[in-house]
């Protein structure tokens, strides 16, 4: 069961949704198709606003990914392939998506997404993913101004919380709110290595310290690490977290103190908003649109 | 004269007891939860191969990340200067000193008479030192003194993540399901350790003669594809993992000289 | 665009920086690096294709050992002083 639960908090499950919208064949029909490394994601939208969308596991195979993706997020519209009038591709794979007219970074495509999803006020995003940690600022059309990304780490990314909340032996989708349970914040531990956390944490229980205040320090410590690179990047108002770290509101709250800000809140995709997680390919299929209307200018 | 020096490390401590200038005893003792006890053990056992007693002793200097937990009335050495003193002192010609710990790699530059000039610490990474090796091994399930060995038969390397202990971890996993041969995995680990510290190397500039010591030394696996890496051959002294203590014995024995 | 690749750790901060707005996808510092970690990508810029320079794919997430033999305290890398417009530099705050 503990697996389950984990499975949910972190990562996400298969599905697509389609929202209630018409469409007719005049319209412009665009996809993105967002190929990452652990999941497959596709985005339709209609005159460049979002109609359906699907996510899937990424198989070994990126073409096969990309158009499992792709069929998912058509299930149940009505349309099909032929009816798409331009595809992007992005993301690890993109070079492998074969329907696509072209392949886009899934920076650029990411930066539109974020800028579709919360509007022109948001400037930076900070993603924080199971694997790596990346700081992206962008203008008030959704062009990247500058961005960072950060050498293989486990330190804050999902994986190296989870290996934490192992060793703690708290729950994984507990861990935000159990780093809250502090009266005074302590100091940030001075090692973020994931590996070396556990002599560290050992070393603080032994001196009297709750699990909950080592908890607090090591999030702490992560959150420092993230403002750090916020400021790299050039902060600038609004901020939105994006990635499974989004969810995790120890590191949230904390990065929101230490910036003195307040992040952008989470659509709510669960009920009948956006998918954070579709960004890239929503992204995608709008920079999509642009460049078909401007081959039709053209 | 005669002079301790004691190395506190983050998995163990270590001694050396030097008289007018020689090596009468060396011991080690596993750091535990109680580093200055496990110190105060080390230093007795060495005393005691010298056939000396604690009040014989004119000083002692403690190095090593742990130092300020160590034991009786002591004078602390930076662990590079610790490295440079000693490294110099085995090998004369040594100018590049590459030390490397179970949680630490450092690499110092130094002069003919063993005066630090310039170094590079990875520190806080796990990535950088002895534990990236330990990890492996435990995810690979194999023993530790096994994992040299066992590399120097592969041919190739396997792909692993090598910036991160972390994802390191997985991919030796991913790669055990994919049924890729141990000695294979074994030499991609040594391989990725020999990259970062051959980086560092570089940093500071190759400047021959390059020397190895701290406790990955020994391993062969290691050695082998630093030696690989870098195209030449590094030097290893006798006692690769007492070269901090010693180095703070000798520089002890200096400050007693000097009258400090 | 201004892109970082680098990291942040315990010795200090360090980051290849590339603008690729002043980038004129010339090729000379991707021949200048010792270590290949420079490649010409296309860039996807206002609606135009770009070619710059970036780092390399295989290097963007170990630059901590790529780009170690190079003295960042100088800027005086051959990347740095290979580029005619100023596209490269190198954040370096060790700690």
């Amino acid at each position: 069961m503990a697996d389950l639960t984990k499975e949910e908090f972190w990562r996400w499950r298969e599905y697509h949704r389609v929202m209630p919208k018409k469409w007719s064949k005049a319209d412009i029909i665009t996809a993105g198709v967002d190929v990452g490394s652990v999941g497959s994601k596709a985005a339709i939208m209609v005159n460049g606003e979002a109609y359906a969308w699907g996510i899937t596991r990424t198989g070994s195979n990126s073409p096969e990914s990309a158009k499992k993706a792709l069929d998912y997020a058509l299930q149940d519209t009505g349309l099909t392939v032929g009816d798409l009038k331009y595809i992007v591709g992005t993301g690890y794979g993109r070079v492998n998506v074969p329907m696509a007219n072209k392949a886009i970074t899934e920076i650029a495509c990411h930066a539109k997404g974020a800028n579709y999803i919360w509007g022109p006020r948001v400037r930076t995003v900070l993603d924080v993913g199971g694997q790596d940690i990346k700081a992206i600022k962008i203008d008030e059309t959704g062009r990247v101004v500058s961005f960072l990304m950060n050498d293989k780490c486990a330190a804050g990314t999902g994986r190296g919380m989870e290996v934490f909340a192992d060793l703690l032996q708290i729950p994984i989708e507990d861990i935000g709110d159990i780093s809250l349970k502090v009266e005074k914040e302590p100091d940030p531990v001075s090692c973020t290595c994931v590996a070396f956390a556990k002599t560290e944490a050992m070393g603080l229980l032994r001196k009297g310290w709750s699990k909950e205040k080592v908890l607090a320090a090591y999030t702490r410590a992560m959150a420092v690490r993230m403002a750090n690179l916020i400021n790299r990047v050039g902060y600038e108002p609004e901020l939105v977290v994006t990635g499974g770290q989004s969810k995790n509101i120890g590191i949230v709250s904390r990065i929101e103190v230490i910036l003195g800000v307040k992040t952008l809140p989470m659509p709510r995709w669960r009920e009948d908003g956006l998918d954070p997680m579709v960004a890239g390919a929503l992204g995608a299929a709008l920079l999509g649109k642009a460049l078909y209307e401007k081959a039709q200018k053209a | 004269m005669i002079t301790v020096g004691m190395d506190l490390g983050t998995q163990r401590v270590k001694a050396v007891v030097l008289k007018d200038g020689q090596v009468v005893g060396r011991s080690q003792a596993f750091a535990g939860f109680d580093p200055t006890k496990a110190t105060e053990q080390a230093v007795a056992e060495a005393l005691t191969q010298a056939n000396l007693k604690l009040s014989d002793v004119q000083h002692f200097a403690a190095t090593g990340s742990a130092m300020d937990m160590a034991p009786y009335e002591h004078s602390t050495v930076s662990m590079m200067s610790a490295d440079a003193k000693a490294g110099v002192s085995l090998i004369p010609t040594a100018r590049t000193i590459i030390d490397v710990g179970a949680e630490e790699a450092r690499a110092v530059r130094c002069d003919e008479r063993g005066v630090m000039a310039d170094f590079v610490v990875n520190e806080r990474c796990a990535a950088g030192a002895g534990a990236f090796i330990e990890a492996m091994a435990r995810a690979l399930e194999v023993k530790l003194e096994d994992m040299g060995p066992l590399s120097l038969k592969a041919e190739r390397a396997s792909p692993i993540n090598a910036s991160c202990v972390i994802f390191g971890e997985s991919d030796v996993v991913s790669l055990i399901h994919r049924q890729e041969s141990k000695p294979e995995i074994c030499r991609a680990v040594f391989d990725a350790m020999a990259d970062r510290v051959s980086s560092m190397i570089h940093r500071l500039g190759v400047n021959p003669d390059v020397v190895l010591v701290g406790g990955v030394a020994k391993d062969v696996g290691f050695v082998a594809s630093l030696n690989r890496k870098l195209g030449l051959t590094v030097k290893i002294p006798e006692y690769p993992d007492y070269v901090g203590a010693l180095g703070a014995a000798l520089i002890a024995a200096g400050r007693v000289k000097g009258g400090a | 665009m201004i892109t970082h690749y680098g990291y942040i750790d315990g010795s200090g901060e360090y980051y290849i920086v590339v603008d690729s707005d002043k980038c004129s996808g010339c090729r000379k510092c991707v021949i200048a690096c010792p270590e290949k970690a420079l490649e010409l990508v296309t860039e996807f810029i206002d609606l135009e294709d770009k070619t710059v320079a970036a780092i390399a794919e295989e290097h963007r997430k170990k630059i901590r050992y790529t780009c170690t033999g190079c003295k960042p305290e100088t800027q005086q890398t051959p990347c740095i002083s290979a580029c005619p417009s100023s596209a490269i530099s190198i954040v370096w705050n060790p700690r």
